[in-house]
């Protein structure tokens, strides 16, 4: 697996600069990088090239070697509002993408209830999704995203909607998780604990230019503490950063 | 209990006006006031010679097909207008112009094409009814949150994938009620349509009530076709929108 974004620029109507402006960089299979900037910068809008729900105005998104150019389940998304379907139960949303490309239903639900086992819900299969709160339906949607078994995970601040606890419960389980999978992951916070916390390389976006400014590798041992003296050094330093790019 | 009172009292109370203004002081003309004991009387001979349960019959399977035709149409028309964005500027407008027409004013044109027959009450039907579902179908899918399109297609889901798994489903509440009134206007149009042709139904019935200046009959058609409207309405769609809602948590 191999994710290059090369000179990618991205302009939208009516506007007079880029958004994002010549954006280079690799991701490696099995790598977690978490994409961090003030707001405005534009990192959404990067998960977006990156998931083909948007088109980069110059440049190339290449993912083993192919051009990126609509959304497909090799790049799954789990969005900051779940984004669950309502009309289905927690086991029939996380089957979903499975049931789309024709996966046999026990297998398909064999291979769900391995990953709400992993995300603790296996108890909540046959819950409809407004019966269970806030976090649970992230776990749900981080469940759903990873029976995808796609070459990259793309997470678009998934756990900011949530409150402070149990958001931080989550990026707990997201490492413990993914130590046990080694996905790669592409992650967009506007959260430098948060960032620091998971990430193997943290990006920072400008807000000025639209550029990378900044590409910080961590690399301490896991699992992290948010007061370690190491991690409170480095959230110091890339929240410096963050600030010095905010316009 | 309170409304079933209610309706007691206020029957009672017509009764007692007809007493009192027709039969006593004779205000009134007897053909041109009904009595709740006449439309009952009426709506037993009726009932026991058939011929109120033919017409009703005949209208409701009339409606039904009429209805079935413009849920066909109104969907496919509904799609092409939400998915071809040259469809949403040209035809919809014209859809819109045309859906202010009453249906009552399609009659003249559709004896015209069909003569005095069934297929004119039936065309009379599906245009009274089929632009207003194919409006509802276009505002309902408008109105699916894009999250749900857009964390389809993140899962690999095809053009027509994300209409059966994730618009429909998304916007089944809205259709029902789309539906709902698109079977409100079929009803109507019906009504329209089966007073001015001489196919048997409710309102060929109520028609021939007004040429016998029988307007205990008149007023038995119009009960009628008053409680098939409420019937279908509270049996029929509302109990299926409340248990779509239900289940999806939107109502409690």
């Amino acid at each position: 697996m191999s994710l290059k974004i090369r000179n990618v620029c991205k302009r939208f109507e009516n506007e007079q600069k880029n958004t994002l402006h010549d954006i280079n960089l690799e991701i490696k299979k099995g790598e977690f990088v978490c994409i961090v900037g003030a707001s405005g910068c534009g990192k959404s809008t990067l998960l977006n090239l990156v998931a083909g729900l948007e088109k980069p105005t110059s440049g190339d998104i290449i993912l083993n070697g192919k051009n990126i150019e609509n959304p497909g389940p090799d790049r799954t998304v789990m969005f900051q509002e779940h984004g669950l379907y309502p009309w289905l139960s927690v086991m029939d949303n996380v089957t979903f993408g499975m049931k789309l490309s024709g996966v046999p239903k026990t297998e398909r639900e064999e291979k769900a209830m391995h990953y709400l086992d992993m995300v603790h819900l296996a108890d909540y299969k046959d819950y409809p999704i407004h019966q269970i709160s806030g976090g649970m339906r992230q776990r749900t949607a981080l469940a759903r995203a990873l029976t995808m078994e796609s070459e990259v995970l793309l997470m678009d601040e998934p756990f900011s909607a949530l409150d402070k606890q149990t958001s931080n419960r989550l990026r707990e389980e997201l490492q413990k998780i993914w130590l046990k999978t080694k996905r790669t992951i592409l992650f967009i916070t506007h959260s430098v604990e948060e960032a620091v916390y998971l990430a193997d390389r943290v990006v920072v976006l400008s807000p000025q230019h639209g550029g990378v400014s900044n590409i910080i590798p961590i690399n301490m041992e896991r699992p992290r503490h948010v007061y370690d003296k190491e991690f409170v050094e480095l959230r110091h330093r890339i929240l410096e950063d963050v600030r010095g790019e905010a316009i | 209990m309170g409304v079933v009172i209610f309706l007691i009292i206020l029957i009672g109370a017509w009764q007692g006006f007809y007493w009192l203004g027709v039969e006593t002081l004779g205000i009134y003309k007897s053909y041109a006031f009904p009595s709740p004991i006449g439309v009952f009387e009426r709506f037993m001979e009726l009932s026991e010679d058939g011929s109120l349960w033919e017409a009703l019959g005949n209208s409701l399977i009339r409606g039904f097909t009429g209805f079935v035709i413009a849920v066909i149409i109104g969907f496919l028309l509904g799609i092409v207008i939400h998915q071809f964005k040259f469809a949403q500027k040209s035809v919809k407008p014209i859809i819109l112009g045309v859906q202010t027409l009453p249906s009552v004013c399609w009659v003249p044109f559709s004896i015209l094409w069909f003569g005095l027959s069934a297929e004119a009450i039936l065309f009379v039907v599906v245009m009274g009814s089929a632009f207003s579902i194919s409006i509802s179908v276009d505002n309902a899918i408008q109105n699916v949150p894009p999250i749900y399109k857009k964390a389809a297609s993140t899962m690999g889901a095809g053009k027509k994938q994300l209409y059966w798994h994730v618009i429909f489903p998304a916007a089944l509440p809205e259709l029902i009620a789309g539906l709902k009134q698109g079977w409100s206007f079929a009803w109507r149009a019906l009504m329209a349509g089966e007073v001015m042709t001489t196919s048997i139904g409710l309102g060929q019935t109520l028609i021939m009530g007004r040429d016998l200046a029988d307007i205990n009959q008149v007023t038995l058609v119009m009960l009628v076709i008053v409680a098939v409207g409420i019937i279908i309405d509270k049996l029929g769609f509302s109990m299926i929108e409340k248990k779509i809602l239900k289940k999806r948590g939107l109502l409690t």
